[in-house]
């Protein structure tokens, strides 16, 4: 229910005369549909957070960023996985 | 995929494991709220990593187990009504009513569409103007802002044959609920994150005030549940107690302004019956005066029977946190996915579906302390 992982916008649609924004939303390719009613700000190369079909929010890359300190502070160095996606 | 992989990676979990052994001295009991984050830590199998001195009790947080039998029993109902086509949430349509599941009405000739989202059937509702569409809306806040969008987008499109049957539930008051029982042993939890993306943060500093008890709002990932756990673990053996942030790529103090706006302009919050664990005041939502119209309980005048359930089932028990899941006696023997007692066997969310698919029947048991 409260399940919802983070996908980028690929491109957006504006229905009712600009009043709703609908965006395709690529999860690792697979492209669903969002309503971006909630989040009006979000743009072409964000990364949302959808649940049931509706962006919830947008993913903050600085913060997410800061769990690679865990690794810093083991001194890892590698690359992790390929986050080009 | 980037924002998920670097949050399953295991050189973080290990590096993250390493200092949970290291910081925990004493015996803390922590409940995640979310079921959601009960599955990631079976599914994962963190919960065989933690030291010892951990307990991880599973909360009430899966929407489709706390909702009252007599709602599935009033879905059914509409379900097997020749005019109605009702939509649900996928894992909604295998809990058990008094006399059926969803799944079982559809199989008796019943109209019953699994759907992804609501907006979903605001469309099945404009394309079969004849018929009534009625959305089996069930959820804690992070599912309301989809349900309420639905009544909008329906009343801006004109469609007059939809409506909401509403089945949502709150958390804080379920907190407040755990913490003021008696036999309480919880010392420490980890807040349900995309409720708090909607909701925000502000909501839980009472908490942790009346009950002197540190809340660290957490994501769902290994690497956001071990960080989360973390956290708490510091502040307990530290005997801090403060509300914290671990999920800050998506959480903001504030939540989703437009989620919370457009939540406020449909529902309004009520008293409301949990399966399982009773009557919590002013912890779910029903629909405004204003959108009666939309109101599946306002549009048909539902005669059933009193709805019952099976007294074996200690779903109850389960969710409130006392007993683990393969501590229930029909655990993986009169209740399994396929013949369920209750609803946590069967909801994608329910840790004793969490507990049957990743195979724990066979674990050693640890009781709770």
């Amino acid at each position: 229910m409260c399940l919802a992982i983070p996908g980028k916008i690929k491109s957006i649609e504006l229905l009712y005369g600009g009043a709703v924004k609908m965006a395709k939303v690529s999860f690792g390719g697979i492209i669903k549909e969002a309503s971006l009613e909630m989040l009006p700000t979000a743009a072409v190369g964000d990364y949302v957070l959808v649940h049931v079909g509706v962006a919830i929010s947008k993913v903050n890359e600085e913060e997410a960023h800061k769990v690679f300190g865990y690794l810093k502070e083991a001194g890892e160095l590698d690359e992790l996985y390929d986050t080009t996606i | 995929m980037k924002y998920v992989s670097e949050f399953r990676s295991p050189e973080i979990v290990d590096a993250l494991l390493k200092e949970i052994h290291e910081t925990v001295r004493g015996r803390w009991n922590i409940m995640e709220v979310c079921g959601g984050q009960t599955h990631s830590l079976v599914k994962n199998g963190i919960l065989n990593l933690l030291p010892e001195g951990i307990q991880m009790i599973h909360g009430p947080g899966c929407p489709v187990c706390v909702t009252p039998v007599n709602l599935i029993d009033k879905a059914v109902h509409l379900a097997m009504d020749r005019n109605v086509i009702l939509c649900s949430f996928g894992d909604m349509i295998r809990v058990p009513g008094s006399s059926m599941s969803l799944l079982e009405a559809k199989s008796k000739g019943g109209d019953v569409r699994i759907l992804y989202s609501p907006l979903e059937a605001v469309k099945i509702a404009r394309e079969n103007p004849g018929r009534e569409v009625v959305f089996f809306a069930v959820g804690f806040e992070t599912t309301a802002p989809a349900n309420a969008l639905s009544v909008v987008h329906a009343a801006r499109e004109g469609v007059r044959n939809y409506s909401i049957l509403t089945s949502h539930v709150l958390v804080p008051p379920a907190m407040e609920a755990i913490m003021s029982d008696e036999d309480c042993r919880v010392d420490a939890f980890l807040g349900a994150g995309h409720v708090c993306a909607i909701m925000g943060m502000r909501e839980y500093f009472p908490l942790v005030e009346k009950y002197k008890i540190p809340i660290v709002i957490t994501g769902f990932e290994p690497v956001d549940l071990l960080e989360g756990i973390l956290m708490s673990v510091k502040q307990l053996e530290k005997k801090e107690y403060r509300l914290e942030n671990q999920y800050t790529r998506v959480v903001e103090m504030e939540g989703n302004k437009n989620a919370i706006a457009v939540i406020d302009r449909i529902f309004t919050v009520t008293d409301r019956e949990w399966r399982g664990i009773g009557n919590i005041p002013l912890s779910g939502y029903a629909i405004k005066e204003a959108y009666r119209l939309y109101d599946t309980n306002d549009r048909f005048h539902i005669e059933i029977e009193e709805a019952h359930e099976d007294p074996t089932c200690l779903s109850g028990e389960v969710m409130k946190g006392k007993i683990k899941p393969n501590q229930c006696p029909n655990f993986g023997t009169k209740c399994t996915p396929v013949k369920p007692l209750g609803a946590p066997m069967v909801s994608s969310e329910g840790a004793c579906a969490a507990y049957y698919h990743f195979h724990l029947a066979g674990e050693p048991v640890e009781t709770v302390q």
